[in-house]
């Protein structure tokens, strides 16, 4: 209302405010929107270009419209990309098995001490990623400070080893991307109206009733939420890979680095990165189609 | 209403949970919090390992997982390697120009989403959405094959113009979610009164939006001096603390990684907690 009314009187001013209002949104727009533009949209077309190149890092590259090239790389890493998303599919299974059951408590449980609750749940971002991975590297290293422990104890035989195993890979995504899960599955959780769950109390659901029907039907577009910002982060991520994996649980995400700042094959990472994208884009336009845009930022 | 009907018998028997239905559950009660607290447990253990390993005492040698006793030696001799030094300041650095900027582009982008209906809004929220949902290889692999195209060198200005990037977009979504309950009236109440729009914006929107524009710009700065994928792309031979930490994997990482990673934990710990307390007061 407030809003009509105010663009009422603008209307009834004088046309050189009614210009500047009019170009105001442009204005205030145009700065960020010509960095994204520049730096984030337009590039994206770039490595586009870059994929369909040949030549070498001494001889220059040159634009040739290669696109078998999308095949050879495929031929190539299709086991890295594979597990990729098998990695990260996992590793977002896992968090929101794991998370779900802590939003779930927090919201509904959490009494005075909710924002405590969530702080702890945040309290890893404070910490830099590649510390927080090479914590866990320490801490599941083979003579470490668990397994050498149990070791000594004779409790694990010596040749035991968790580090470059797709376990220590996939655990060390779930315990990294774990908050991206367990915070829009509480703005979900916490948005329940109370009424509704007492509502289906009284209509003598039982326990598991209530949760199956009423909560986590509730609860979805936070599940969706989670998914979608644990499972792109975790399959492009390479940094769990290199410093808890070995050579068997190598990630596309490895290769494309590998292959861009070490071996400068800029077209077949430029290829690689531009699959990635795609194949998760299908993934985000989907959500985006489902739930809207405005979803995933008021989780963010 | 079912307040009523739930201030029944149930309640009277001892123990008044917030849910009575629950009061029947005995034992079970304590599974989840318990869980609760395990999983919370485990989220916060590296972060006790890394803090311990500050304490190592490795003296000057770079030592991984050995456990070799208590010291101090990381924190007096904090700033003993050069190279790791160089590279903490160029993260403060990037953090902070490209904090100011993205902070500057990300709000404006705000204020324009929030009060204006106009061609292009929709788009202008779907690039923000994409920005934010895109992994980060990609933009990081993608704004490398701008730089290499144009033959650009890669370094702390490239640095920059990538966490400017990946920072517009959350900064433009934490201003927004603060500026939607804006009550537009103050505004007209100081135009009504002879402000002029620039004295409208500096005495009333300023102050009022103010809160927002610093949840975003310290959201900003965390995403940057945490930032590893898109950095490694785009930096060149230019090392940030990240960087530097990575590749000291494979080499060992001395004592000092882990007081400065503690350092930065406490600080941010501290500012988070400062915001979280004037919030409350201002309520």
């Amino acid at each position: 209302m407030g809003q009509r009314m105010a663009t009422g009187v603008q209307l009834v001013g004088k046309p050189k405010a009614r210009l500047g209002k009019r170009l105001a949104p442009y204005l205030l727009t145009l700065p960020g929107g010509l960095w994204l533009l520049l730096f984030f949209l337009i590039p994206i077309l770039f490595m586009a270009s870059v994929s369909l190149q040949t030549g070498s890092l001494e001889q220059g590259f040159q634009l040739t419209w290669h696109v078998g090239r999308y095949w050879e790389v495929l031929r190539q890493y299709h086991v890295q990309f594979v597990r990729s998303l098998i990695y990260g599919s996992v590793a977002t299974g896992i968090t929101l098995l794991v998370a779900y059951p802590v939003a779930y408590w927090i919201a509904f449980h959490g009494g005075k001490h909710k924002t405590t609750f969530l702080f702890l749940l945040l309290l890893p971002f404070f910490v830099s990623f590649v510390i927080r991975t090479l914590a866990w590297q320490f801490i599941l290293a083979d003579d470490g400070l668990v397994l050498g422990t149990l070791k000594r104890w004779h409790l694990l035989p010596h040749s035991f080893h968790v580090l470059a195993t797709s376990a220590a890979v996939i655990s060390g995504i779930a315990y990294n991307f774990l908050p991206f899960m367990a915070l829009p599955l509480y703005v979900a959780i916490e948005r329940i109206d109370r009424r509704v769950v007492e509502a289906a109390h009284d209509l003598y659901a039982g326990r598991s009733q209530v949760f199956t029907r009423v909560i986590f039907p509730l609860s979805v577009p936070g599940v969706f939420a989670g998914i979608l910002l644990t499972f792109v982060p975790a399959v492009g991520d390479y940094v769990n890979a290199s410093i808890l994996g070995g050579t068997k649980t190598t990630m596309i995400g490895n290769i494309v680095q590998l292959e861009f700042l070490q071996n400068f094959h800029y077209p077949v990472a430029a290829a690689l990165s531009f699959l990635l994208m795609a194949v998760l884009l299908i993934g985000i336009f989907l959500y985006a189609k489902v739930l809207g845009t405005r979803s995933i930022q008021e989780y963010v | 209403m079912s307040a009523i009907v739930f201030e029944g018998p149930t309640h009277a028997g001892g123990v008044a949970p917030a849910e009575p239905f629950h009061a029947k559950k005995r034992w079970t009660r304590f599974i989840l919090p318990t869980y609760a607290g395990l999983v919370m447990l485990y989220l916060v253990t590296p972060i006790l390992i890394m803090i311990l390993y500050g304490f190592n005492n490795s003296g000057p040698k770079r030592v991984s997982f050995r456990w070799l006793g208590w010291s101090l030696y990381g924190y007096i001799h904090l700033f003993a390697k050069p190279d790791l030094t160089q590279a903490l300041k160029n993260s403060l650095l990037v953090g902070v120009v490209s904090t100011i900027i993205a902070t500057i582009l990300g709000t404006l982008i705000a204020l324009a989403l929030v009060r204006y209906r106009y061609r292009g809004r929709s788009a202008t929220d779907f690039v923000l959405f994409l920005n934010i949902s895109a992994p980060e290889i990609v933009l990081g692999a993608s704004l490398l094959s701008l730089f290499i195209s144009f033959g650009v060198p890669r370094g702390i200005a490239t640095i920059i113009i990538a966490h400017v990037m990946f920072n517009i977009a959350y900064v433009a979504v934490t201003v927004r979610a603060r500026l939607a309950g804006f009550d537009r009236s103050l505004e007209e109440a100081a135009g009504d009164l002879g402000a002029s729009p620039m004295q409208t914006f500096v005495k009333v929107t300023l102050p009022i939006i103010w809160p927002g524009i610093l949840a975003g710009g310290l959201l900003a700065f965390a995403l940057s001096i945490d930032d590893f994928i898109i950095t490694n792309f785009n930096a060149g031979t230019t090392q940030t603390f990240p960087l530097w930490v990575y590749g000291a994997v494979k080499v060992g990482i001395p004592p000092q990684v882990f007081v400065m990673g503690t350092l930065i934990f406490m600080g941010g710990v501290v500012i988070a907690a400062i915001n979280v307390v004037a919030a409350r007061r201002k309520k």
